[in-house]
């Protein structure tokens, strides 16, 4: 044997590798670019440029027929790259920098990407790339391009996978629109009947809800107003019946006791499974809220709430809490009263909404304890408040000077200009001041009516700040000195209050030019409310509501589960039932023909598929002789019949009657 | 339906295979192939009756037979004929070369080099011949039969793939079964038996029944499944180049003669599938070099692989 044979025998050959053709290539990059495309705004720059211009390379080297990079190269770029990502994120893991991990080591695989495999990998990275993109928004605009993303990388796919087909250039996307289309009513009965558990399937990295704007749970002079220059939507209202009147729309959030001479927080309550009695004074307000994620646990209602949501319970400051932070589009269904009679406070209780700071704002301690000397009924000290607010120099502004160590001093007597929390603040420390018990309550006020949806938008710019006092004969009764310094605030919103409308935010301004603009944002705004009622909060309690609302009363997951798989195998069944009759032309001729074949499939004598008539009907009278003479004829009339010049009825119906007395 | 011509048809079915004894389906493809206005191509080991059957369709046709034994050595112009000198008449005299009959049987084809060859091919193509600047017209009909050895043979040159193509049929004939090879050997002389053998039809007759042939119906479903073969042939990748559309007309030809052959004003599925393995044998190539497939394989491939259209 000759050395170099031995030689070859110790070293094999490596596997061959499918090449991948540049088509594929190219409609590979095209799909990348595409699912990475929403995420440009939270990837450092850098990266997108990286990005984009390993694209660019690629697609550069597939047209021209140049060679990868050497892959000596690959792995020192690839750690240069993971380098940048950790400088950048401080981190390799949670939603941020994972994401862009990812991106980045797409691009990076984009340059050793040689065969088939290869494409496929990145095919289903990019499958993983569109779900991240469901991190950061589920809005429809959104995923209307991530379905678009996978319709184009399912041709990619295909087109990866039957590459020497020879398929034209606007096949694959036929095909894979033809795929996503059948698959329509899968993902209908999956989304519907799957069950759904409360809270996320699975732990969601720390950081994938930051960023959200809203109330906070604690108040200090400028935290709301800050919020009046976000349109964001905060949360959607459709009510049962007519909506009430604009100054009962107090939209209640954290209720806030205590007082540290600049900041109001709120104190640790336990809600209670059962709503917090009161006697309802009035007919009741029914209404449904799509609340869009706040990573907050409570949920606004109207004052005061008198049903319970599921997984929520009820603080004694009648404030609604969810077992978990709401992170997803959230319905809930609430009934309130807006005229009421609360309680009696416990002494606890008393203490607390009486309590001051020992020191500070001394000018307006002095002038509580005046009051109180004048008239020390609770009555008389609230108005002697408002009257103060109402008719010296003070005015309600969105860009309030700043407030020094003593705030409520400062704002009283000094600068007089503020927003909400500065007259509520200033209110409650009066009122405590003066004896009367007070707390303050955040939440929303008001909210615009979009009459294409019938529903009510409150905005973030709608955050507000109230008080509420303790009257011996009604209990907690709400205060909103806001009203007293600008009334049309709580009647026409935010626009009309202002003293500078122009630092609005432009979906909160009424009138002018634009105004047809503002309308078609209300349009947008309707269609993206039922997107959230019913595909965004499409929850588990709205899941079993609907399935309930279907006549089947309450239903578990294990029913759902069972109901699911039956919906599934119908939808099966019925695929398969249209798929076996398409079989079953409409022409007599060819029905007659198989039922006749079926009939002798059933007897163990198939047809194969590529067995002509007579061939078939000569291997029938071979095997069952007894059938011989009859499917002799059968055949010979259907050959005639098919493949012959003329076609009689009257030899159509002779076949027709030659296979229904056919037995076999 | 049965008419004298497709009584005078059997007749010659019968004739033929009186003498070529067992070989009735080759008969049938053979006499297929003629009515189809198409030339045979009979691949086979020596001594298999390629020349008898040549002779004896001859004779039962009534057709003017020439014999053409291909060798290395064999020159265009021992095919075609050539111009000589006549001194006593002072001028060029033509002597036609062997080409100048209705039905010539090339034997061996890949004996003779790629040039005598064509010269062969191209009088098949176009009917005629041109010799020194003069166009001449073949005799009509015009058939020929050629016959090869297995190219693995020694001294053979393999026809390329485009003159293969001119070849509607290649058929081969096979050992005979265990009882005709009896009745072979008991038998008489096989010349001596064709020498008595009658003509059948006369060659007007044989241009009736291609007249015939080309008025055999062919419905929609038919086209259908025709074009689904094709398009099999071309789109599975099991095959290097599909079939050409001039392989589907040949197909759609010689299924259209089969039909006739068997009586039928109409042509069926089985039709098609009968001549499939002799009309397409030569035009297909296993997409995958490396494979050894016969062109049996490849024929049967394509046969299961397409349903019927329903």
């Amino acid at each position: 044997m000759m050395p170099w044979r031995r030689k070859s025998r110790l070293k094999p050959n490596p596997p061959p590798i499918e090449p991948l053709l540049p088509l594929a290539v190219i409609w590979l990059l095209v799909t990348l670019a595409m699912a990475v495309a929403p995420h440009t705004g939270e990837l450092p720059i850098w990266l997108t440029l990286l990005f984009y211009a390993l694209i660019g390379l690629r697609g550069f080297i597939a047209t021209r027929n140049r060679s990868l990079p050497p892959r000596w190269l690959l792995l020192p770029l690839a750690l240069l790259v993971g380098a940048g990502v950790m400088i950048e994120y401080r981190t390799l893991l949670g939603r941020d920098a994972g994401i862009a991990l990812l991106t980045a080591m797409t691009a990076c695989k984009l340059l050793e990407t040689r065969g088939l495999r290869d494409g496929l990998v990145l095919v289903f990275l990019g499958y993983l790339l569109v779900m991240s993109n469901l991190l950061y928004s589920q809005e429809i605009l959104m995923v209307a391009w991530l379905f678009a993303v996978v319709v184009v990388m399912l041709a990619a796919q295909t087109l990866i996978y039957r590459q020497h087909a020879g398929l034209t250039a606007l096949a694959p996307v036929r095909l894979a629109g033809k795929m996503v289309v059948q698959a329509i009513p899968m993902m209908l009965i999956l989304f519907v009947l799957f069950p759904r558990i409360p809270g996320p399937l699975w732990g969601l990295p720390k950081d994938a809800h930051q960023g959200r704007t809203g109330l906070s749970e604690e108040m200090s002079p400028g935290s709301v107003s800050e919020l009046s220059k976000s349109d964001a939507v905060a949360f959607r209202v459709r009510f049962v019946g007519p909506p009430p009147p604009p100054k009962q729309l107090y939209w209640r959030g954290p209720v806030l006791w205590n007082f540290d001479g600049r900041k109001w927080t709120r104190h640790e309550e336990l809600p209670a499974k059962t709503p917090v009695a009161f006697t309802p004074e009035g007919p009741a307000v029914e209404y449904a809220v799509i609340m869009e994620p706040s990573n907050r646990r409570w949920l606004l209602a109207l004052d005061l709430p008198a049903s319970l949501p599921p997984r929520t319970g009820m603080t004694p400051s009648f404030q609604l809490l969810r077992d978990q932070p709401v992170n997803e589009v959230y319905r809930y269904e609430v009934r309130s009263y807006p005229s009421y009679r609360t309680g009696e406070l416990t002494t606890l209780e008393r203490s607390r909404v009486l309590r001051l700071p020992g020191r500070g704002n001394s000018r307006a301690r002095e002038l509580a304890a005046q009051w109180r000397e004048h008239d020390p009924q609770p009555e008389a000290l609230i108005n002697a408040a408002l009257t103060l607010f109402r008719e010296q120099a003070f005015y309600y502004t969105l860009t309030p000077p700043l407030l020094g160590a003593n705030s409520v001093d400062d704002f009283l007597f000094r600068t007089r200009q503020g927003f909400c929390e500065h007259y509520a603040s200033a209110f409650v420390f009066l009122m405590r001041a003066a004896g009367v018990p007070a707390r303050i309550v955040t939440g929303y006020q008001g909210g615009e009516r979009n009459a294409i949806g019938d529903y009510l938008i409150v905005r973030q710019a709608d955050a507000h700040a109230w008080a509420e006092v303790w009257l011996p004969e009604r209990g907690w009764v709400r205060v909103d000195p806001t009203a007293a310094v600008a009334p049309n605030r709580i009647q026409d919103g935010l626009y009309a209050a202002v003293a500078d409308p122009g630092s609005l935010p432009f979906l909160l301004r009424r009138g002018g030019h634009s105004e047809w603009l503002r309308q078609l944002a209300l349009s947008w705004d309707s269609l993206n409310n039922s997107w959230n009622e019913w595909v965004l909060a499409y929850g588990p309690d709205r899941q079993k509501e609907l399935l309930s609302g279907l006549g089947f009363g309450p239903v578990d997951w294990g029913e759902m589960t069972v109901a699911m798989v039956v919906a599934l195998s119908g939808f099966g069944l019925i695929f398969a039932g249209l798929r076996w009759r398409s079989q079953f032309s409409r022409d007599p001729v060819a029905r007659s023909w198989q039922r006749f074949c079926a009939r002798l499939a059933r007897r163990g004598l198939a047809r194969s598929p590529h067995e002509g008539p007579l061939a078939f009907v000569e291997r029938v009278a071979v095997q069952r002789p007894e059938l011989a003479t009859l499917a002799q004829e059968i055949g010979r009339l259907y050959s005639a019949l098919r493949y012959g010049p003329v076609t009689t009825p009257a030899a159509v119906r002779r076949l027709q009657r030659l296979t229904r007395r056919f037995r076999a | 339906m049965a008419s004298p011509l497709e009584d005078r048809l059997d007749w010659v079915v019968r004739q033929v295979g009186s003498i070529i004894l067992g070989k009735e389906r080759a008969i049938r493809l053979a006499l297929s192939c003629l009515l189809a206005r198409g030339h045979l191509l009979i691949e086979d080991l020596p001594g298999m009756g390629k020349t008898t059957l040549a002779h004896t369709l001859a004779r039962c046709l009534g057709l003017h037979y020439q014999r053409i034994q291909f060798t290395s050595d064999l020159l265009p112009a021992d095919i075609l004929g050539a111009a000589v000198y006549e001194r006593q008449r002072e001028t060029f005299i033509f002597h036609p070369g062997p080409i100048f009959a209705q039905l010539i049987l090339a034997d061996e084809i890949n004996r003779a080099t790629p040039k005598t060859q064509s010269a062969l091919l191209e009088a098949m193509e176009e009917g005629q011949v041109t010799i020194e600047g003069e166009t001449r017209p073949l005799p009509e009909p015009f058939f020929v039969i050629a016959t090869q050895n297995p190219a693995y043979q020694i001294g053979t040159f393999p026809l390329p793939e485009s003159q293969l193509d001119r070849f509607l049929m290649r058929i081969e004939l096979g050992y005979p079964d265990a009882r005709a090879e009896r009745l072979l050997l008991e038998g008489e002389d096989r010349r001596e038996a064709l020498a008595r053998l009658p003509a059948g039809m006369t060659p007007a007759q044989l241009h009736e029944a291609q007249g015939r042939v080309a008025e055999v119906h062919v419905a929609p479903p038919l086209l259908d499944y025709l074009q689904a073969l094709l398009n099999f042939s071309r789109e599975s990748g099991r095959f290097r180049g599909g079939l050409s559309p001039r392989a589907g007309l040949a197909l759609l030809r010689a299924a259209r003669a089969w039909a006739l052959l068997h009586r039928r004003g109409h042509v069926l599925p089985e039709d098609l599938q009968a001549v499939l393995p002799a009309v397409v044998g030569h035009r297909l190539h296993p997409g995958d070099d490396h494979l050894e497939q016969s062109a049996a394989d490849l024929v049967g491939q394509l046969l299961n692989a397409v349903p019927l259209p329903a």
